[in-house]
C-alpha cells in the first residue's frame, strides 16, 4: 500500500502555511525552499531538467500547482548508487541517510522536482506522506491518501 | 577456497594520524618499500603542490624521484605510483573519481600513465593519502591492505591457493574484507591476473562493488603494462577499505557550488544524452557505426576504416546485450554511467568455458580493437576476449592491435600453422584470437611470442620468418613501444599527431581530432592543428591532474553549445572545471591557468622521457600504416580519394602513374606532410626542433627546476 499526498490545486489560496509546517517539522526554520511540499504558480513547469514528464499542468482555473512526491514513479530509487531510497514501511519512498552520499542524481531525475535541495545541505530531501501539512492546510487542498501499487 | 579475513597473516604494519582532507587534499602521501616493508609518510610540499597539482603530476613527481636515469622496469626502485588529485571523490560532478595511476613501462621503458575509474583511488584519498607510492618488490605474493576507517597499513600473506584471475580474486577479497553484506561497497580492490604474471601487457584492474548485481565490477588502468610491474613486485592486490563516505568528503572551500554544478550537469544529462551520445544506454560503443560510417573503425589491421558488416558490432547489437536501466557509474554520482556490463554472459573457451559470468563492456576501443580490427563480426566473440582480458589482467587495446597484426601477417604467409604451434590466425576467427590469448595468460606457446608486443614481433618476425623487416614496421601499429589505440589515422594529420606527439605512446586520451580536421575542416593549416596540438592535449592532461574523467566533458554538451565561439572546446563546461576547481580547492582559476598547470606537467614529463633515454624527435614518428596506405589492397579501396589528392595536393595526373608510383608519391608527400606538423607543433609547444622543451620555455612556464635544466640543458 502506498500512502501519498494528494494534491488538490483548485483548492489552494498560496497561504503557505503547509510550506511553513513542513520546513519547522523538518528543518527547524520556514524556508519554502526548505520544503517538501512546493507551491509553484499555475501554469510554470517545475525546476526539473526532464522533458515530456507528468506534473508540469495545473488544473484549470487554479492559481497555484502544488508538487509532492506521487511516491509511485520511483525514478530516483532506480537512479540511486547506493540503493539508499526505497519505500518505508509507512509506504512511502524514504532516503536512508546512512547510505546516501549526496550525489543528488536523485534530484536530477526526478520528473515533477519533488525532490528536493538546499544549498550546502548533505541530503537531498522529500515528502515522506506524513501529512502534518495536510492536517493544517486551511482550504483542504492537501489530503493524505493511500493507493495500490501499479505493477 | 573462500578465504575470511583472519586468513591473510599480518607481515607488517603501520598506523597513521588520521586527518580530515581539506580543500581536497591530504597534503601527503604513503611510500611502502616492498623489500623491506619499510612505510614512509611524505609530506607533499607547498612547490610540489603548486607545480604538479595532483593525480598523474604527483605520480610523475615522485616517479622521477624514486628512478634514476637506468632504472628498467623491473628494478626494486621503479614505481608504481597512483595518484587521485585534488577534484577527486567529489560525489556531485559526473566523472570525479578517478585515479592515475604511473609508473615506468615494460613496453616503452619510459613513463607510462593510466587513467582509471573504481572506488579504490576516492577511498585511498579519503583514508589520508595523495598518493600511494610502491617501490621494491616483496619476496612472497602478498596484499597491501589500508584499512582507511582504523588509520592502518597492513602488509599481509596472501593464504595458499588464492586464484590471480580477476573476477574471483576482486570478489573474494571484498568479501573478506567488508565486514558484513551491506559493507562490501566501502571495499575496493586493485588487481591484476595471470595475463599480467606472463606478459608485459599487464594491466590493473580497480573494482567497484555493484550492488544491485551482488558482484564486483571492473576498471582497467589497460595500458603500458603497470599490471606486470605489479606482479613483478609480487603484489597480489591492493585493497582500501573505508565506510565514512559523504557528500563533503574533500571539505571543500564552497560545497553548495561543488552541488550546484553537479546538478546542473546530472540535469544536463538527463535531458540531452539520448539525443546525443547515449552514453547511459550503450557507453562508449556507441561510437561504432559512427566510425564505421566515416571511414575511421579500425577494419583488418587499421588496414581499412569501414566495412560492410561493421553494423554487426554497432550500438544497438550491444545495447541489447546490456543490463539496462541500472545506474552504471565507476563512482558515486556520475549520471553518465557508461561502465556497462553484460550479464549472465556463459563462456564458451578457457579455464572458465561453460561458466556464466557478468562482462564489463566492451567499450569502444575493445569493441573496434578485438572485433572490427580482427573481422570479429560476433559479438559474443568479442564479449569472449573482453572477459578474458580482463580477468587475465591483458590490456585489451594492445591485445587488439597485436593480433591483428599478426592475423595480417598470417595472411601474407609470414605465419603458419607450424610457426603458431597451431593456432590459425585467420581473420575472423575468435576462437584462435581467444586461444592465443589463454596461451599468453599461461606464458606458454606461440602466445607468450606474441604477447612481447608488436615492436619486438616485428624484429622476431623479419629475423626468424624471413619478413620484409620494412613492411614489418610500416603494418605494425605502435610508437614509443605502445600498441596504438583504435581509430584510423590514416586520413587526418592531426590526429596522426594526436597519436605520435603524445609522451606516453600512441594513446587517443591526449588528442583526438579526427572530426575537427577532417570532417569539419576546422584546423586547416599546419598552424591551426598544431595550435590544436597543444590546446587539446594540454586541456585534456588537466583531467588527469585532478582525478577526473573525460567523458563528461564533450561526450555530453550543453543544447546550446554549437552556437558559442570554439564550440569544440565546450566552453560551458570548461567554465564549470574552473568554478568547481575553485569551489573545492579555495583558488581561483582561469582557463589559461587551467592550461598552464598542464604545461607544467606535460613538459615535465617529456623531460623524463628524456631522462630515460628517449623523447627526440626519433621518437615521435608513425608506422606508415598509421599515415597511409601500406599496400596495393589499401591504395585500391580508396582510389578513387587517393587519386584525387595525388591531383589536388601533389599537382600530380594519376591517370599517367602506374600504381607503385601513384603510392610512392602519397608515401613522399604524406611523409613530408608528418615532417611539416611536427616543426610546427614543436615550435607552439616551445620545444626545439628536436622535440626538447628549450629551456626559456621551461622558465616561462615556472618549470625551470634544476633537475629538469640539467636533463633538457644537455640536448639545446
Amino acid at each position: 500500500m502506498i500512502k501519498y499526498l494528494a494534491t488538490s490545486d483548485e483548492k489552494c489560496k498560496g497561504c503557505m502555511t503547509c510550506t511553513s509546517v513542513c520546513t519547522r517539522l523538518y528543518f527547524k526554520g520556514d524556508n519554502p525552499a526548505q520544503s517538501s511540499i512546493l507551491v509553484n504558480p499555475a501554469g510554470n513547469a517545475p525546476e526539473a531538467g526532464v522533458t515530456g514528464a507528468s506534473g508540469v499542468a495545473s488544473s484549470a482555473g487554479a492559481t497555484f500547482h502544488l508538487v509532492a512526491c506521487d511516491q509511485e514513479c520511483r525514478r530516483c530509487e532506480k537512479e540511486c548508487p547506493t540503493q539508499a531510497i526505497s519505500r518505508g514501511k509507512s509506504g512511502a519512498i524514504l532516503i536512508e541517510k546512512k547510505k546516501c552520499v549526496g550525489c543528488l542524481a536523485c534530484v536530477s531525475v526526478c520528473p515533477i522536482g519533488a525532490m528536493r535541495w538546499y544549498p550546502g545541505m548533505k541530503f537531498p530531501f522529500k515528502c515522506v506522506a506524513c501529512g502534518a501539512c495536510a492536517v493544517a492546510c486551511p482550504t483542504q487542498a492537501l489530503e493524505l491518501k493511500t493507493k495500490e501499487e501499479t505493477p | 577456497m573462500n578465504p575470511s579475513r583472519s586468513d591473510f597473516r599480518v607481515c607488517t604494519e603501520f598506523s597513521y594520524e588520521k586527518r580530515p582532507v581539506r580543500h581536497g587534499y591530504n597534503m601527503r602521501t604513503l611510500k611502502v618499500e616492498l623489500g623491506g616493508a619499510v612505510f614512509t609518510e611524505k609530506p607533499v610540499p607547498a612547490e610540489m603542490k603548486q607545480k604538479f597539482v595532483g593525480g598523474k603530476g604527483f605520480g610523475l613527481r615522485l616517479l622521477w624521484d624514486a628512478v634514476n636515469p637506468s632504472t628498467k622496469w623491473n628494478d626494486p626502485e621503479n614505481a608504481i605510483v597512483i595518484a587521485m588529485g585534488p577534484l577527486c571523490g567529489n560525489t556531485n560532478y559526473p566523472g570525479s573519481g578517478k585515479s592515475l595511476v604511473v609508473s615506468l613501462s615494460p613496453m616503452t621503458d619510459i613513463p607510462i600513465d593510466s587513467n582509471v575509474g573504481g572506488y579504490f583511488g576516492p577511498y585511498l584519498k579519503f583514508s589520508g593519502w595523495d598518493a600511494l607510492e610502491l617501490t621494491g618488490k616483496a619476496d612472497r605474493d602478498i596484499i597491501v591492505y589500508i584499512d582507511g576507517d582504523e588509520g592502518r597499513v597492513q602488509i599481509l600473506e596472501v593464504p595458499e591457493g588464492l586464484e590471480s584471475d580477476t573476477h574471483i580474486l576482486a570478489y573474494k577479497l571484498t568479501c573478506a574484507f567488508a565486514t558484513s553484506e551491506d559493507d562490501r561497497q566501502h571495499v575496493a580492490v586493485v588487481s591484476a591476473g595471470r595475463g599480467a604474471e606472463h606478459t608485459p601487457l599487464g594491466l590493473l584492474n580497480f573494482s567497484l562493488y555493484d550492488r544491485r548485481r551482488g558482484g564486483c565490477r571492473v576498471k582497467q588502468a589497460g595500458r603500458g603494462g603497470i599490471g606486470t610491474v605489479f606482479r613483478d613486485k609480487k603484489i597480489k592486490a591492493l585493497v582500501c577499505r573505508f565506510s565514512g563516505l559523504t557528500n563533503d568528503e574533500n571539505n571543500a572551500a564552497d560545497p553548495a557550488t561543488v552541488q550546484r554544478l553537479g546538478l546542473k550537469l546530472h540535469r544536463e544529462i538527463q535531458k540531452n544524452d539520448n539525443g546525443q551520445s547515449k552514453m547511459r544506454r550503450q557507453g562508449t560503443a556507441h561510437l561504432m557505426e559512427v566510425m564505421n560510417d566515416y571511414d575511421l573503425l579500425p577494419v583488418q589491421n587499421h588496414r581499412f576504416g569501414s566495412d560492410p558488416r561493421g553494423p554487426e558490432l554497432a550500438s544497438w547489437v550491444w545495447e541489447k546485450y546490456f543490463t539496462q536501466g541500472l545506474p552504471d557509474g565507476c563512482w558515486y554520482g556520475c549520471t553518465l554511467a557508461c561502465a556497462h556490463a553484460v550479464d549472465q554472459f556463459e563462456l564458451k573457451t578457457g579455464p572458465y568455458r561453460g561458466q556464466k559470468v557478468c562482462v564489463d563492456g566492451p567499450e569502444y576501443e575493445t569493441a573496434a580493437g578485438c572485433g572490427s580490427n580482427l573481422a570479429i563480426w560476433d559479438p559474443e566473440g568479442v564479449l569472449e576476449i573482453n572477459f578474458y582480458c580482463d580477468t587475465y589482467g591483458i590490456d585489451t587495446i594492445s591485445f587488439g592491435t597485436i593480433t591483428g597484426f599478426l592475423m595480417e601477417c598470417w595472411e601474407y604467409g609470414i605465419l603458419n600453422e607450424v610457426r603458431t604451434g597451431g593456432i590459425s590466425l585467420e581473420w575472423g576467427d575468435w576462437r584462435s584470437a581467444c586461444e592465443l590469448l589463454h596461451q599468453m595468460a599461461e606464458g606458454r606457446g606461440f602466445g607468450m611470442i606474441a604477447s612481447r608486443g608488436t615492436k619486438y614481433l616485428t624484429q622476431y618476425f623479419a629475423a626468424n620468418f624471413g619478413a620484409d623487416p620494412r613492411l614489418m614496421k610500416d603494418i605494425a601499429l605502435q610508437g614509443k613501444g605502445l600498441e596504438q589505440s583504435q581509430y584510423i589515422s590514416k586520413e587526418s594529420l592531426a590526429q596522426q599527431g594526436g597519436y605520435y606527439l603524445t609522451n606516453k605512446g600512441p594513446q587517443h586520451d591526449e588528442a583526438w581530432l579526427i572530426f575537427m580536421d577532417m570532417v569539419n575542416n576546422q584546423i586547416p593549416g599546419f598552424e591551426d592543428k598544431a595550435e590544436a596540438l597543444h590546446y587539446f592535449p594540454m586541456f585534456r592532461t588537466w583531467f588527469g591532474l585532478q582525478g577526473l574523467c573525460k567523458l563528461p566533458w564533450n561526450d555530453i554538451e550543453p543544447a546550446d553549445n554549437a552556437k558559442w565561439p570554439e564550440a569544440n572546446k565546450v566552453p560551458e563546461h570548461v567554465q564549470n572545471y574552473c568554478e568547481m576547481y575553485t569551489a573545492i580547492t579555495g583558488e581561483p582559476l582561469s582557463k589559461e591557468e587551467l592550461i598552464r598547470q598542464s604545461e607544467r606537467v606535460y613538459n615535465f614529463q617529456r623531460v623524463f622521457n628524456l631522462r630515460m633515454g628517449h623523447g627526440r624527435r626519433e621518437d615521435d614518428y608513425p608506422p606508415y600504416r598509421a599515415m597511409g596506405p601500406v599496400t596495393e589492397k589499401e591504395y585500391l579501396s580508396r582510389e578513387e580519394r587517393y587519386d584525387r589528392q595525388l591531383k589536388e595536393k601533389m599537382g600530380l595526373e594519376p591517370t599517367s602513374m602506374p600504381l607503385p608510383e601513384k603510392m610512392a608519391a602519397t608515401r613522399k608527400w604524406r611523409e613530408k606532410q608528418y615532417e611539416s606538423l611536427v616543426d610546427a607543433v614543436y615550435k607552439r609547444r616551445g620545444w626545439t626542433m628536436d622535440g626538447v622543451p628549450k629551456l626559456d620555455h621551461l622558465a616561462e612556464i615556472g618549470m625551470d627546476l634544476p633537475e629538469l635544466c640539467d636533463v633538457a640543458g644537455k640536448y639545446q
